[in-house]
């Protein structure tokens, strides 16, 4: 639970505890277009590694640490699930790949040959394919790093989160700074261009002076990617029960605030052109894999509690599913073992849920929504013709919050800062104006056929 | 209910069992529509039931007469004797009753006695009575056999329609003191209650066997405020039994028969009623001349209405059903009414073809304190709409008028004599039918007297009472305003003096007199804006007194007073359902104190928001919500959509039921929280 991907993790866990019926509602009620989803012949591949060293303070996720992993059982079911999930879609291109976890950086580089090897054995895997590695900067790992490029691997993200050892002390890494400067080091000269990094902010007892302090020192470092992460306060974590003692003290909201903003022009000082919430980049150097998400692109997910997004095309299916892995690594295997694949939970997306995903995922890019973009998604209602009529949209525009014009919808600056505030009412106004066109019988939005399960076998 | 066979039982029972090996055996059986179940005591020897009653109770008591009830042409008028037991809350009101019913064997002596006419869950969980009960006692003195009617009253001020109800139908009161605490607000309230209808009145010091018994010092304030030589106390412990015997003794001495007269014609005074699914209205009555029957035709003088009385009979305390009762005596009448209003309270019920003179009735009671009242959930409003209607069937002091919010959706704005009463009442609707419910803060009624002819015409009168604050006239429009003002007695002990005066002071009131009612304690009177004691003035009171200081209240009247209306403003855009009268010299506190509340309550948005307080076009306090600056997940890759996708459906659904007021939106329990009684 280490690198910046680490988040799918315990999201993973909570849908697993939602009520089947919650999450069927919200698909059973729209709609789906009859034509097939967009690129539905190419997707993105995740694939999870649930095993750490050591918990995080902040980590508020149950997650795997074991001294002993099956490495070759790992392996083959990754490869079986990678290989039942590949027919299943019926893509013919693997667009990008991204090892995360968990701490990926544990996983033996022949686990990662293997599973792109099984990759590139029923989907095109072009040569230049991103093909990232959450790394955790340990001096285990940094060693392994030479193996891991070896086997595939092209773009290396690490998890540094702090410069400040006390700091990843108290955050419970089992990493220094020295090591942290190490592995970026030793990442850029093998891997040069395709390094990024994690770092943390708003972190216990953290001011904004020390955050601008650590952030040039990182600039001077790091190559051309950076994510940052506000640290949030996660019940149940060590950091948790460390605050409500009142041993440590969060920043304040407009403390938080102020360090993001004041990132935001340093990153941009240095060249770095914030493409997302979250991320920033020079030289072009964004992430191809990440970029997928926010773009709407189908993803396929394997490994223990994996998300995915794709069209189960070999069933018949024109519909694109949300779909999940089970979560327990050892049941996981076994159902792999089983059945091929290990999906868990799988739920129709409508028209309008994917809609939805498409306006909530697009709008964290500065690019925001293109026309074209959303033309993909909805060939016969464009944005001016969604949304541009409301009168809390057009309040969100005139606030400078909220940009539509003939370039599409994006965020301001400023809107992009309070992007969750602003969704829901945009959520509202796209979920009227589809009702209204299926009111109105629009052949776009007819009734899907509704497919959901516990387990698919 | 419970008959008993013997009912000088209380007398004979213990010299019995202590003598002969009894057996008592509870038979149950069907008599007209409710079962009666009737104790029988015998020896083991014995055939026969009866053993050494008085010849005149025997007779009516024999299994043959069982099926005809009691004779109570056995008790003339000069053998009753109709009481009142009236004390501060605790002072151990209820205890003796128990007693007195157990000694007059009308109820078996067990442990389990307590509060045995304290019927209601809501009386036993607060030690109060809030309905009062009647019980009628058979007690022998000297060799006559009297009957002895105990109407029990409620103790707290609130009530004292109810205790003032319950006087009319006596001739003297029992004042019960505490023999440690002394003389409290409510003793001093219910003592000019019975004083005022001239009653006799017999001071009794309970729990002299506390270790912190004092009734020397008791006796002397009953003489110094009262003005009843302290030779005239009695000292008893009701928990003990101590003395209690002698009370009713004095019962019999002191107070005296009803002036009633058998010949003249049926005359009766509704002194309370409540309502039966069943059988429609039971109609507690006092008999002030003649004698009424079963099967004998009434009328009611209010309603002029007449019904054929069905069943009547005494309370004992529960009912028992007799062929007649006559003048003097106290009991239950049930007569085919079908509503609450057709035996109204204070009405006078007397022989068709004889119509009489009306009895003097009650004022109605006035409601003094209101709320609003709301479902948690408009889809309960019908549930809650059927338990108000159930409980103010009950309870006809309580107004009810339909009401509305934006906020809180429809609901009602419910009249109440005080805060006691609108507890209670709450509380009633909570535990009896399950109700939960949103109380807002309460408010007094105001007055204003109109200049307008315009809007005289309109309400048909000069002086308009306001309720609602939406309905306050504006300045222009009035003369004045008037608001309720409340003759408040607080009783504490003097360390307290130098604080209690501030407290009453901040809440506007203005001291009548302080007396010393022992070397310790003082009396205070002060007339107080109702308004500056309808929310947490008791609260305060006992907490800066450690709770030695009792307060009690009684209606003043209304006095011109300087109120404005005050508005809330979100962003400048006024928030109806929030709008206040408030008096002047308060407006500063209250609106800072609201703005507050409301800035704690509202979220923050993504622009700054000003909560103010208005009088006119005049801001008077300010707060602002500031404005988010940053609001969005740090991280949201491919497997965070479904969570993420999921919360924002929920915000997005949420914001559908959020109240906008102007730009700015609020969710529902932000002005709940706002508008809601303090929890304490």
């Amino acid at each position: 639970m280490k690198n910046a991907r680490h988040f799918c993790w315990p999201v993973a866990r909570r849908t697993l505890f939602m009520s089947p019926k919650s999450l069927t509602e919200s698909a059973s009620k729209g709609t789906c277009a009859s034509v097939l989803p967009p690129l539905s012949d190419e997707a993105s591949l995740y694939v999870h590694w649930p095993y750490c060293l050591k918990r995080c303070s902040y980590c508020n996720f149950n997650k795997y640490i074991s001294r002993s992993v099956n490495h070759s059982a790992m392996t083959e079911c990754l490869q079986r699930e990678t290989e039942t999930l590949l027919k299943l879609s019926r893509v013919s291109r693997i667009t990008s790949v991204f090892f995360g976890g968990g701490t990926p950086s544990l996983a033996q580089p022949a686990t990662i040959a293997a599973v792109l090897e099984r990759v590139s054995q029923h989907a095109q895997l072009p040569e230049e394919a991103e093909v990232t590695l959450e790394v955790n900067p340990t001096p285990a790992g940094t060693s392994r790093l030479k193996d891991f490029i070896d086997a595939g691997i092209n773009r290396l993200s690490i998890g540094v989160q702090s410069l400040n050892d006390e700091d990843l002390k108290l955050l419970g890494r089992d990493h220094s700074s020295q090591h942290a400067l190490h592995t970026i080091s030793e990442a850029r000269r093998l891997c040069p261009g395709r390094v990024s990094v994690d770092v943390m902010f708003g972190r216990p007892g953290q001011s904004v002076a020390s955050w601008e302090t650590e952030l040039e020192k990182l600039l001077a470092v790091c190559d051309h990617h950076v994510s940052l992460y506000q640290l949030t306060l996660e019940r149940g974590t060590q950091l948790f029960k460390q605050v409500q003692r009142g041993e440590l003290t969060m920043p304040t909201e407009d403390v938080t605030a102020t360090m993001y903003m004041t990132a935001r022009d340093i990153l941009e000082m240095h060249g770095f052109r914030q493409y997302e919430v979250s991320n920033f980049a020079r030289s072009g150097a964004v992430s191809e894999h990440n970029l997928g998400y926010w773009k709407g692109q189908q993803y396929i997910g394997v490994g223990p509690g994996a998300h995915g997004r794709f069209m189960p095309h070999l069933e018949g299916s024109v519909q694109r599913e949300a779909r999940t892995q089970t979560l327990e690594p050892d049941v996981w295997m076994s159902e792999v073992q089983k059945f091929g694949h290990a999906t868990r939970r799988w739920i129709s997306l409508s028209h309008l849920a994917l809609l939805e995903e498409v306006l909530v995922m697009g709008l964290r890019m500065t690019d925001g929504i293109t026309h074209q973009h959303w033309k993909l998604f909805s060939p016969s209602d464009n944005l001016h013709a969604v949304l541009g009529q409301s009168g809390d949209v057009q309040e969100l525009q005139q606030r400078g919050l909220l940009i539509l014009d003939d370039r599409g919808l994006r965020c301001s600056w400023e809107g992009l800062a309070l992007l969750d505030s602003l969704l829901p009412t945009l959520l509202l106004q796209l979920e009227t104006y589809v009702r209204s066109q299926g009111r109105r019988g629009n052949k776009d939005f007819i009734q899907p056929q509704h497919r959901e399960g516990q387990q698919r076998r | 209910m419970q008959l008993s066979l013997f009912n000088t039982r209380g007398q004979v029972m213990p010299l019995m069992t202590r003598f002969l090996d009894l057996k008592i055996c509870t038979i149950r059986r069907r008599t007209q529509d409710y079962s009666t179940i009737c104790t029988l005591v015998r020896h083991r020897w014995m055939k026969s039931a009866v053993i050494c009653l008085p010849e005149h109770i025997s007779k009516g008591y024999s299994s043959s007469a069982e099926k005809r009830g009691i004779d109570m042409s056995n008790f003339p008028v000069d053998k009753i004797r109709n009481f009142s037991i009236i004390a501060h809350i605790d002072h151990g009101k209820s205890t003796l009753a128990d007693r007195l019913l157990e000694i007059t064997g009308a109820i078996v002596k067990t442990e389990k006695n307590k509060q045995v006419l304290d019927k209601l869950q809501v009386e036993r969980e607060r030690g109060i009575t809030v309905k009062a009960q009647t019980a009628s006692l058979f007690y022998t003195h000297q060799d006559e056999t009297y009957l002895l009617n105990l109407i029990d009253t409620p103790g707290h001020v609130d009530f004292s329609y109810e205790v003032s109800r319950s006087i009319s139908a006596c001739q003297g009161v029992l004042l019960v003191v505490d023999a440690n605490q002394g003389i409290q607000a409510q003793t001093v309230a219910n003592f000019y209650l019975a004083f005022e209808a001239q009653l006799a009145i017999i001071p009794v010091i309970n729990k002299i066997d506390l270790k912190n018994a004092d009734p020397e010092r008791v006796e002397k304030q009953i003489e110094k405020v009262f003005d009843i030589p302290k030779e005239e106390c009695i000292r008893i412990s009701a928990k003990q039994g101590t003395n209690v015997e002698q009370v009713l003794q004095e019962v019999v001495k002191r107070i005296p028969a009803p002036t009633a007269k058998k010949e003249d014609p049926f005359r009766a005074l509704v002194f309370d009623s409540t309502f039966d699914h069943y059988r429609g209205v039971v109609a507690n009555i006092a008999l002030f001349g003649g004698q009424v029957s079963k099967g004998d035709k009434i009328s009611s003088a209010h309603l002029g209405k007449t019904y054929e009385v069905n069943e009547l009979g005494v309370l004992r305390p529960d009912e028992h059903p007799t062929k007649t009762l006559y003048a003097g005596q106290v009991g239950y009448i049930i007569a085919g009414m079908k509503e609450v209003k057709e035996a109204q309270i204070g009405d006078t019920l007397y022989h068709h073809k004889q119509p009489v003179e009306p009895l003097p009735g009650f004022k109605p009671a006035k409601a003094m304190v209101f709320a609003g009242m709301y479902p948690m959930d408009q889809s309960e409003y019908m549930a809650l709409r059927g338990a108000v209607e159930k409980l103010t069937l009950n309870d006809s002091s309580v107004t009810v008028q339909r009401d509305s919010s934006l906020a809180l959706g429809a609901g009602w704005r419910l009249g109440f004599l005080g805060l006691l009463h609108m507890e209670v009442f709450n509380q009633r609707l909570e535990q009896e039918y399950n109700a939960s419910v949103i109380v807002t803060a309460p408010t007094v009624p105001y007055k204003a007297v109109l200049t307008a002819a315009k809007l005289i015409k309109e309400h048909g009168q000069e002086e308009i009472t306001i309720v609602n604050p939406a309905q306050f006239p504006d300045r222009s429009m009035v003369s004045e305003y008037l608001e309720p003002m409340v003759l408040g007695t607080i009783i504490a002990p003097d360390d307290f003096t130098g604080k209690i005066m501030t407290l009453c002071l901040n809440r506007r009131a203005t001291q009548k007199n302080m007396i010393y009612i022992d070397e310790h304690r003082v009396m205070m009177k002060y007339i107080f804006p109702l308004n500056e004691i309808v929310v947490d003035f008791y609260d305060s009171l006992k907490s800066m007194s450690s709770g030695y200081a009792s307060f009690d209240y009684e209606d003043a009247g209304y006095q011109p007073a300087d109120l404005i209306k005050m508005d809330f403003l979100l962003n400048g855009k006024p928030v109806e359902e929030l709008t206040t009268i408030v008096h002047k010299d308060k407006a500063y506190s209250m609106g800072k104190a609201m703005c507050e509340r409301l800035k704690d309550s509202i979220p923050r948005q993504m622009f700054e928001i000003a909560v103010q307080a208005s009088i006119g076009s005049k801001v008077i306090a300010r707060e602002t919500i500031k404005a988010y600056r940053k609001n969005v997940l740090a991280k949201c890759y491919g497997g965070d959509i479904t969570r993420k996708m999921k919360l924002l459906k929920k915000q997005a659904e949420g914001k559908k039921k959020m109240r906008r007021i102007g730009n700015v939106e609020v969710p529902k329990d932000a002005f709940i929280n706002v508008l809601k009684r303090k929890d304490k």
